[in-house]
């Protein structure tokens, strides 16, 4: 091979290495483009952020150390309560909305002539953002529940609902469990028509009850559905901010103020973007433990079953 | 899970439609109560109205700049899910089909940032984006949907993609058919179930939004839905005749879409979820 064949030869093999290199970069390009600018980018600016006293006018940035940090854990009594608020809430709210969606899920499962139309009902509440579904229940529980009360004399809707800290934390409950069952049960039902039949009617045979099928073979059956499950609808909980942005307010004396609520405070209400940058990149660190933490919990349950 | 209608089923049945019922009476409330009069309301919610009056629908039409507002929100849905559709796909056909540490890398930090809260990035973004010129802007507010939706609507892509056989692609790239031609002609056909999915994931997500256009759009005709109803409320607290006219108008765009396309929608969530 003489060298002017073996040059032409790199060449050609630079150029496609080149014009791959560029097909790549055209596909994956946009995509990463924004990825960088809205997520990533901010997202270092965050950390920077935490670590300084910015007011978000002034240009002069002050470095304060862990200081931020320190103030959030010992000096902001509201960001602790708003943490226990949401911590709390979050467990309830994803037991229950779970607990209803899968209950649910189960029922239509069967042979029910409305099954169809049911479905639809449970999962239309879904439809509507969280900031409507708050302006909407705001009336039920002043308006609707008294009137109601009133009527049947029932002391269940004669409570202050919104009025008081206890019962405007169920309130927030109930409306999320609401508009969140529906969708976890149109989950819970694609996994359970994916269990055979055949599996279950042995068991029946063999003298299994009802429930001891359920327990010992439907729900390891569907295990994977309980992970997604539980991933959304945490997820979702410890996020919440346009429900009791328009439910409660944050009230009753912010007992229902979210995490995600008092950040949004101490940025563009008191102006204290540092402060408020070091809250975000706490809340953040929890979020992921929790989420993750969950699904290799649940995926562990998922390779044993 | 028996087939056959029993004694049993019957009484499941009465117990299940009760239960639909119940997640029904909400919106009764709403409804009989948007055609009354503020004092019928005060009297009793719970009634069916004494008179049935609709002029609280104008007033509220015109205090929400309704036509405006739905506009907004239709032009930022619509931008944003077609435009994640085309990015999402067109990148992760690629990583799928470029094996490699780049593409790996790529892929994990796309996944890893699905656990990152809005608020977290919340703060700088809104000083980032000034800069950027993307506030008060439509097409700014749908260039930051995009990169936020892009996470999720990427991997719903690559999990799909990874189960599409290749040899097709790889038979007509002999042919001499470029890469643009093979996805858009050959591949994005095959990607439909989905991509209904995703279209439907990220317009419900995004119709629905409150805070980041409220936080971008700061201008009164830019207003969205639900930024609309936030600022109707504010104004006119405890109003609730003029509240519930409002209300109603702002849920009907959604409630429609979804009583038209629900097979679609219940199928293409269904989908998503089972990976």
């Amino acid at each position: 091979m003489n060298a002017v064949a073996e040059t032409k030869q790199n060449e050609t093999a630079r150029r496609t290495k080149l014009s791959k290199g560029l097909i790549f970069a055209a596909f994956v390009g946009p995509a990463l483009l924004t990825f960088l600018c809205i997520q990533i980018i901010p997202f270092i600016m965050g950390i920077y952020y935490s670590f300084t006293s910015w007011n978000g006018v002034s240009s002069a940035v002050e470095w304060v150390g862990l200081d931020n940090f320190a103030r959030i854990f010992t000096e902001d009594d509201k960001f602790v309560r708003s943490f226990l608020f949401t911590l709390k809430f979050t467990i309830v709210a994803v037991a229950l909305s779970n607990l209803i969606g899968f209950g649910l899920a189960l029922m239509l499962n069967g042979a029910l002539k409305s099954k169809n139309v049911l479905r639809t009902v449970f999962f239309m509440p879904n439809m509507i953002g969280g900031l409507l579904l708050g302006f909407i229940w705001q009336f039920i529980f002043i308006k609707g529940f008294a009137a109601v009360g009133e009527w049947s004399q029932l002391s269940f809707f004669q409570l202050p609902w919104l009025g008081d800290a206890n019962t405007a934390f169920w309130g927030i409950v109930i409306v999320f469990a609401w508009q969140q069952s529906g969708y976890l049960m149109i989950i819970y039902i694609a996994a359970l028509q994916g269990v055979d039949q055949s599996v279950l009617e042995a068991s029946r045979i063999d003298g299994a009850s009802r429930w001891m099928s359920l327990r010992k073979i439907v729900i390891p059956l569907i295990a994977p559905a309980f992970t997604i499950c539980l991933f959304l609808s945490l997820s979702h909980a410890f996020k919440i901010y346009d429900l009791n942005y328009s439910l409660t307010g944050g009230g009753p004396f912010n007992s229902t103020e979210s995490v995600a609520m008092n950040i949004y405070a101490e940025a563009f209400t008191n102006n204290n973007y540092g402060i408020g940058s070091a809250k975000s990149l706490v809340f953040f660190a929890i979020v992921a433990l929790v989420t993750m933490g969950q699904v290799m919990l649940t995926k562990r349950r998922e390779v044993e079953a | 899970m028996d087939s056959k209608y029993t004694v049993r089923t019957l009484a499941l049945e009465i117990v299940a439609i009760a239960l639909g019922l119940l997640f029904l009476v909400p919106f009764y409330f709403v409804l009989i109560n948007s055609v009354k009069g503020n004092a019928n309301i005060l009297l009793d919610a719970a009634s069916l109205p004494e008179e049935v009056i609709f002029k609280n629908f104008g007033r509220v039409w015109e205090l929400l700049d309704f036509p405006k507002a739905f506009l907004n929100s239709l032009l930022v849905t619509v931008f944003s899910t077609a435009g994640l559709v085309v990015i999402s796909s067109m990148a992760a056909w690629m990583l799928v089909r470029t094996p490699g540490k780049l593409s790996q890398i790529l892929f994990g930090l796309f996944v890893a940032a699905m656990v990152i809260p809005f608020q977290t990035v919340m703060i700088p973004l809104v000083k980032l984006s000034a800069s950027l010129g993307l506030v008060n802007s439509i097409p700014g507010l749908v260039f930051i949907y995009f990169g936020f939706g892009v996470s999720m609507t990427l991997f719903l892509y690559h999990g799909f993609i990874k189960s599409v056989p290749k040899e097709v692609e790889e038979s007509a790239s002999i042919d001499g058919c470029n890469p643009f031609g093979i996805f858009w002609r050959m591949v994005f056909p095959l990607l439909k179930p989905i991509t209904v999915t995703v279209v439907i994931l990220n317009t419900l997500w995004i119709w629905n939004d409150y805070l980041l256009p409220r936080l971008m759009l700061q201008e009164a005709e830019l207003r969205t839905i639900p930024v609309a109803m936030s600022a109707l409320f504010a104004q006119y607290n405890k109003q609730w005749d003029l509240g519930l006219s409002g209300l109603v108008i702002g849920t009907l765009p959604i409630v429609v879409f979804f009583l038209l396309l629900q097979k679609h929608i219940i199928k293409g969530i269904a989908a998503g979820s089972v990976k």
